[in-house]
């Protein structure tokens, strides 16, 4: 079984904080991950080769040094990493980078599986996953918490939603987006360390994949950011205060003069 | 479009280094400098007091005629054949930007057995219904939602495709952006119309909810966007509004690539957190699951739902489905109680959008008392108990 994991690399954005002056991100010193969600995608895929035999691929879009995070991808286990970076993949949005990847997946060309994280955690837009899928051509089913059977090309599977789950039967090749409660991610092995110290990773760019300039990075992408600000800062603030039970009080009464206690 | 730095005006002064979002903007050889992982977003152009950056619009040509597409839709979820509380959001939203844009409101509404409620959408605001009621639609299923939204909008090229940001609206709506070639932004919180050229521009947390972009998509259509539930306010309900219903027929094309074998329910007694005007939720502080039951007996005490941090469902007190945060849902209650939660980045991006916030922690220093609206400083485990035993006193 050969599987395709789509990996972001995404500041660490428990790492980032606030300027109450400036209202700004401090980004400094704040590290690069591999996006939390997509470790139970690369976990999920090992689990899976473990299991069916086949080949894991890492494959991504970004800078040059998000092979970094390939890297990372490749010391927990994964066999093979791709890198698409060109100037002209900058500025994507959804579209435009759902557009590199499919090019740079239909360039790998054997897959029974495409697994991607539910969504990044810088963007929180979880678009890239079935954008991709379809531009593929291939079935997409989000929020995969259980992976209940593969068998011949049909797979069957927990989809969470909000009310609870479904069970989910699928044909294959399929691209799938996981949950966390998938799995538990694996720490790096030593051997996978060295092995991802020695590689060099495979990298694309634009024209090694296919990809038409004009559907590429910004150019390609319909979306535009206009504008980027702080949030307002929260209403009025109360610490309130007196003994714990006046302050119980005082909250009790709050509350009941904004109707939520009738 | 690019964000260029006008070298002889550049003083070094890293202040946009500072206010980029992105960590786009670098010093090289004692100025400031723009790497690719620029969004050309502008942030740096407003800060830099010196006029050195600037952003070169690029003429862009339209990829479609604007003006053939005309009129506001919106998606109408349906949970078992009842219209879902974001679809009647959706519809008082988007009857507001119908009306400054002076055109039609329209409700696409796809399932089984629901051709009874589809007057309901015109009683809350919309002009047409498009129904497509099917025993192959009684499940939710991406290719099927997808294929009858996307032929729609080629036929009718609408300029405007709302649907709410929820498990269903956020797995089948990217496929059809993809299929249209068109812009899509999750999770919006404000929408805005330009009465004159029809842009919705549309505003959205990003970065855990630390910043706030508001993106347009000028010349693609339909705009597409998903609305975070709970934000816009549904319209109210009007009987004697008038309105058509157009049947869509359905037939399926080939083999389904994917069916639901079995739906199962797994909140019990307790409501989906997501659509809850009260919510009360706990954290490590609660100390274990027996403790937690302190939370659920406030919640049922306020008529509200129970929801937890990732660190009290990673220690097994409560399933995940209940969890609020980055990794779990993103809730936006009238009320929310934060007991024994000291307000992690990751817990607090998910919540910090209800309208009040009581925050209990013992720690006076928590940072969920930035963000509450009525702090107690206490233990959770004296505090609830004394509040239930208050409200139940109130009501006598």
């Amino acid at each position: 079984m050969n599987i395709i994991v789509l990996v972001k690399q995404v500041p660490d954005t428990s790492e980032v904080k606030i300027n109450r002056e400036t209202n700004t991100l401090i980004r400094d010193g704040v590290p690069s991950i591999i996006n939390p969600f997509d470790m139970y995608a690369v976990e999920e895929a090992l689990r899976l080769r473990e299991k069916h035999g086949g080949k894991v691929t890492a494959i991504t879009m970004g800078p040059p040094q998000a092979a970094e995070a390939l890297k990372e991808a490749v010391s927990l286990g994964v066999d093979d990493a791709v890198l698409l970076s060109d100037r002209a993949f900058a500025g994507a949005d959804t579209w435009a980078t759902s557009y590199a990847l499919s090019q740079g997946i239909k360039k790998i060309a054997e897959y029974d599986l495409v697994i991607a994280g539910k969504q990044a955690i810088d963007g929180d837009t979880a678009q890239v996953g079935p954008e991709t899928a379809d531009m593929l051509g291939i079935p997409f089913v989000a929020y995969i918490r259980k992976i209940e059977q593969v068998e011949g090309n049909k797979m069957i599977a927990e989809r969470l939603m909000d009310e609870g789950y479904d069970v989910v039967e699928t044909s294959l090749p399929a691209l799938i987006t996981v949950v966390k409660e998938i799995n538990q991610p694996r720490v790096p092995s030593f051997k996978g360390k060295m092995k991802a110290k020695n590689l060099k990773v495979t990298a694309w760019n634009a024209k090694d994949i296919g990809a038409d300039d004009n559907k590429c990075g910004l150019k390609g992408s319909p979306t535009k950011v206009v504008r980027i600000f702080p949030p307002a800062p929260r209403g009025q603030r109360e610490i309130l205060t007196g003994s714990m039970e006046d302050q119980i009080t005082t909250c009790v009464k709050k509350l009941k003069e904004q109707s939520f206690i009738i | 479009m690019s964000v260029r730095i006008i070298s002889d005006k550049c003083t070094a002064c890293e202040t946009c280094i500072t206010a980029c979002p992105f960590g786009a903007s670098e010093m090289r050889d004692g100025k400031a400098f723009i790497t690719e992982v620029c969004t050309m977003c502008g942030s740096c152009v407003e800060v830099c007091e010196f006029k050195a950056i600037e952003r070169m619009e690029e003429a862009t040509t339209p990829a479609v005629d604007l003006s053939a597409y005309k009129g506001v839709w919106v998606f109408a979820e349906q949970h078992k054949g009842d219209v879902a509380s974001v679809a009647l959001e959706l519809l008082g939203e988007g009857r507001k930007l119908a009306d400054k844009r002076k055109t039609k409101l329209s409700a696409v509404f796809i399932g089984h057995n629901i051709k009874s409620k589809a007057k309901d959408l015109i009683a809350h605001g919309a002009d047409l219904v498009y129904l497509a009621d099917d025993p192959a639609l009684r499940d939710f299923n991406d290719d099927s939602y997808a294929a009858i939204l996307t032929t729609l909008a080629r036929k009718h090229k609408p300029e405007i495709i709302l649907a709410g940001a929820t498990a269903i609206g956020r797995s089948f709506f990217p496929k059809v952006a993809s299929s249209l070639y068109t812009g899509l932004t999750a999770d919006c919180t404000v929408l805005d119309i330009d009465a004159e050229t029809g842009h919705l521009h549309q505003t959205r947390p990003a970065f855990g909810g630390n910043i706030l972009a508001t993106i347009v998509t000028p010349n693609h259509r339909p705009q597409m966007a998903t609305v975070r539930h709970k934000v816009m306010k549904p319209a109210p309900r009007n009987d004697s509004r008038i309105g058509d219903i157009i049947e869509i027929p359905y037939t399926q094309a080939g083999d389904l690539r994917t069916r639901v074998i079995k739906t199962i329910e797994e909140l019990g007694e307790t409501v989906n957190i997501c659509e809850a005007d009260i919510i009360v939720a706990g954290g490590r502080g609660l100390g274990s699951a027996k403790n937690f039951h302190l939370i659920e007996e406030l919640a049922k005490v306020l008529g509200g739902a129970v929801a937890a941090t990732r660190g009290a469902v990673d220690e097994g007190w409560i399933p995940y489905p209940h969890q609020v945060g980055q990794t779990g849902k993103t809730v936006c209650p009238k009320l929310y109680i934060a007991c024994g939660i000291s307000g992690a980045i990751q817990h607090v991006a998910g919540m910090q959008s209800s309208e009040v916030i009581v925050a209990i922690n013992r720690d006076p220093d928590a940072p969920i008392f930035n963000v509450a609206t009525y702090g107690i400083v206490g233990d959770v485990h004296e505090v609830v108990p004394i509040m239930i035993k208050k409200i139940r006193e109130m009501r006598g």
